[in-house]
């Protein structure tokens, strides 16, 4: 993370990085000690997990969304991915007397790797279209690689890996299926733990972030901001956008490669298209572009239906009601100058500091 | 332009206040169904259960929470030791709901475990219950990695692969010689699972499938193809191993085509005689295999279907029969294990395993005298109806 001072002000990048790694580390910090303290309730601590996933998800979408400006539909298809490629892995590592920590760490790496891939593969052709015709695109190979997940069988034996379009694998006794079509992955071993989802979370804020921060973050941003403008200063606005989209989904892969991994169960069909909006609701209502925003929109959004099971059948109601509210009142100009207002007035004070010594900071 | 923002705020500060209420209406209502007759201070088994309330499933999550309400009110009447305490969570049947729906039960102080009531979630839940070591019943998911590998888990339930094994069976003796296609769903776990187990069966019996078609979940309103494929083939019976959704359109559109097959179905299929806008003509005939038939003549079958006509004012499906007798079996084990109920967790989840493997047996409304082996798995003989006149009749 470079710290980039101008005028002895911290830039808008730098502070919002802060925010960012900020939020998670004192997260962190502070529900760690909790559950030390026995303080943190089972409901609680079963989610820590998905929301270090989902939080994963929609940093990377955001990097499609915010920075890349391209609306995206099929996310969680690199999220499928990248948890059922994690799911084999650990489950072909599983004989092995390999260390927990080194199977998950190749799981999450195999798994960013093939969504990475996939991703590539697929953006060539979609990031031709623009607008409403990338988005259905997107959308349609996200309901392919789910439909792909439900008839793909794996198993396991001593043979080595047997990866089948049908059912009859012909397994040895001792063999294990992996993957089983429709009925997905069971008996999946559980490697996924809080701190691994937290350094997984610091991963792809810096890459994201640092991204945003780059000579190449800049050019996604003017492909973005106006593509014709772009291309006439000679940017290659098709390789750009297709850097932005292969490593969204790579995070994609790892966030469910981490998600995979929580569960002992995963269905394909866990990851369909509601998925897919989920967490673009997570970018959307985070803001665009804006990367904290979407830590708290992640985490918020996973834990409010959990809060409210006390309104019992008006649960999904009252849902609906504060995803309304927030969208009312973070978009609204009235609250959006108060938050600016105040965040100058707190920032002003302490960047006060740094033009007194900024001699020596820089 | 101030005044318009207070205005604002004050409106949508009321419209909360409002949900608030109607909320808390409906969460008392909820509450008070479920612990009739708790008096305080009397001894409280807490049994927590799980299951899709709302969402595509909720049938039958819904109604194996009126089966299990209608056991806990009658058990609760007639019980003077201890009082049950049943709550269920609605996990919408998704694998990482229902984990979090385990964990608040958890958080309530959960005893005994009734669920989850579908197959996805119940696996990922179970290897929670395993892990916590508290006793779990569940009265509908039928998959059989739902016990695999966990001793605490017990189902009221065929398998799906007992379920196609079943089918196949009765086909193969019944129908020797003709003709059978299959339309099954193929990202459905379920009908994946005995799908594949009944071609197995089936094909091991000397019998041959003339056709099989899947569809995937995303289309169900549109099976010509599929049925076209099974005219051509000449199936004279064609097996639905789904649930009955698009089991009616799949009739309906049978019929237009002039394509009057034997039907059969398996336990997915019961429910499809309630469904709103079918005409139960299209039905006739129809075979199934269902545990339970809420018209037979059982003296315990029809006292319990007059309860629930009387409470809930429809007839109950198999599910609410499971959930009904899932409260039942546990309430039954529980007492012959001499239980009580300031027992931790791990000792009525021990003591209970030993009841249910040990040649514990119950009468219930799926099935009489059901044991349990070691594997978790129930031992009872499966019931095939044919809908005649628009109810069940007993072959």
């Amino acid at each position: 993370m470079k710290m980039k001072i101008k005028n002895g002000r911290l830039s808008p990048y730098t502070k919002n990085s802060i925010i960012s790694y900020g939020i998670v580390i004192i997260a962190f910090v502070v529900v760690s000690v909790l559950n030390g303290m026995g303080l943190v309730s089972s409901t609680l601590q079963g989610q820590l997990v998905p929301i270090c996933a989902y939080i994963i998800m929609a940093v990377s979408l955001n990097l499609v969304v915010g920075i890349s400006g391209e609306l995206s539909l099929g996310h969680a298809g690199f999220m499928s991915a990248g948890a059922f490629t994690a799911i084999v892995v650990s489950g072909m590592l599983e004989a092995s007397d390999m260390p927990v920590i080194a199977r998950f760490a190749i799981a999450v790496v195999c798994g960013a790797i093939v969504a990475g891939v996939l991703g590539f593969l697929i953006g060539i052709p979609v990031l031709r279209l623009r607008g409403d015709y990338l988005a259905i695109v997107t959308l349609a190979f996200g309901e392919i690689i789910k439909n792909i997940m439900n008839i793909v069988y794996a198993g396991v034996d001593s043979h080595g890996f047997h990866l089948r379009a049908n059912p009859d694998l012909g397994l040895e006794e001792s063999g294990r299926m992996l993957l089983n079509g429709p009925m997905g992955a069971t008996a999946v071993q559980r490697l996924s733990t809080f701190t691994a989802g937290f350094v997984l979370v610091l991963i792809t804020l810096f890459v994201v972030q640092n991204i945003m921060n780059s000579k190449q973050g800049r050019a996604i941003m003017a492909c973005r901001d106006n593509r014709i403008a772009a291309e006439s200063i000679g940017l290659n606005v098709m390789k750009y956008k297709l850097m932005a989209f292969t490593v969204s989904a790579a995070l994609a892969g790892m966030g469910g490669a981490l998600f995979g991994l929580n569960f002992s169960t995963l269905l394909p069909i866990k990851f369909n298209f509601n998925t897919s909006v989920l967490i673009l609701v997570f970018v959307v209502l985070g803001g665009l572009g804006n990367i904290w925003g979407s830590i708290i929109a992640a985490t918020i959004l996973t834990v409010l239906p959990e809060v409210l099971r006390q309104f019992a059948d008006y649960r999904m109601l009252a849902y609906a009601i504060v995803l309304i509210l927030v969208m009312i009142f973070t978009y609204s100009p009235k609250i959006k100058n108060f938050t600016q207002n105040f965040m100058e007035n707190t920032f002003r004070k302490k960047d006060k500091k740094p033009e007194a010594e900024g001699g020596a900071a820089v | 332009m101030k005044t318009s923002f207070v205005k604002k705020f004050m409106v949508i500060a009321l419209a909360l206040a409002m949900v608030f209420t109607f909320a808390a209406c409906g969460g008392s209502n909820d509450s008070g169904s479920g612990d009739d007759g708790g008096e305080a201070g009397a001894a409280v088994l807490k049994i927590g259960s799980s299951g899709p309330l709302t969402g595509g499933a909720s049938i039958y999550g819904v109604a194996v929470k009126q089966g299990a309400e209608i056991a806990v009110a009658e058990i609760n009447a007639q019980e003077s030791d201890f009082q049950i305490e049943f709550k269920m969570e609605d996990d919408e049947a998704d694998g990482e709901k229902s984990v979090n729906t385990y964990n608040q039960l958890k958080d309530w102080g959960i005893q005994i475990m009734m669920g989850t009531v579908t197959t996805g979630a119940c696996i990922t839940a179970s290897a929670l219950t395993f892990e916590d070591r508290v006793f779990e019943l569940t009265p509908s998911a039928s998959s059989a990695d739902v016990t695999a590998g966990k001793d605490n888990v017990f189902q009221v339930c065929f398998t799906d692969p007992n379920q196609g094994i079943k089918a196949a069976d009765y086909i193969a003796e019944n129908f020797p010689g003709q003709k059978v296609g299959v339309i099954y769903n193929n990202s459905d776990p379920y009908s994946t699972g005995i799908f594949n187990n009944f071609k197995a069966e089936f094909e091991s019996k000397g019998g041959e499938i003339a056709a099989a078609e899947k569809y995937p979940d995303d289309t169900n309103a549109d099976y010509s193809a599929q049925l076209t494929s099974m005219k051509s083939a000449g199936a004279e019976i064609v097996f639905l191993p789904i649930y009955y959704t698009p089991a009616s359109v799949i009739m309906k559109q049978a019929k237009d085509m002039n394509y009057a097959p034997v039907f059969f179905g398996v336990d997915g299929m019961d429910g499809i005689l309630d469904m709103e806008g079918f005409d139960t003509a299209l039905a006739e005939g129809v075979m199934l295999m269902t545990p339970f038939n809420p018209w037979s003549t059982d003296e315990a079958v029809a006292a319990f279907v007059e309860k629930y006509q009387a409470t809930y004012n429809e007839v109950p499906n198999q599910f609410a029969a499971d959930g009904y007798d899932a409260i039942y079996a546990l309430y039954n084990a529980f007492k012959a294990a001499g239980l009580s109920t300031d027992q931790p967790n791990e000792e009525i989840c021990d003591a209970m395993i030993a009841q249910f493997t040990g040649g514990f047996s119950y009468d219930g409304l799926t099935g009489a005298a059901m044991t349990w082996n070691d594997k978790g798995e129930v031992n009872k003989t499966p019931v095939v109806c044919v809908i005649e006149g628009g109810i069940y009749v007993d072959r």
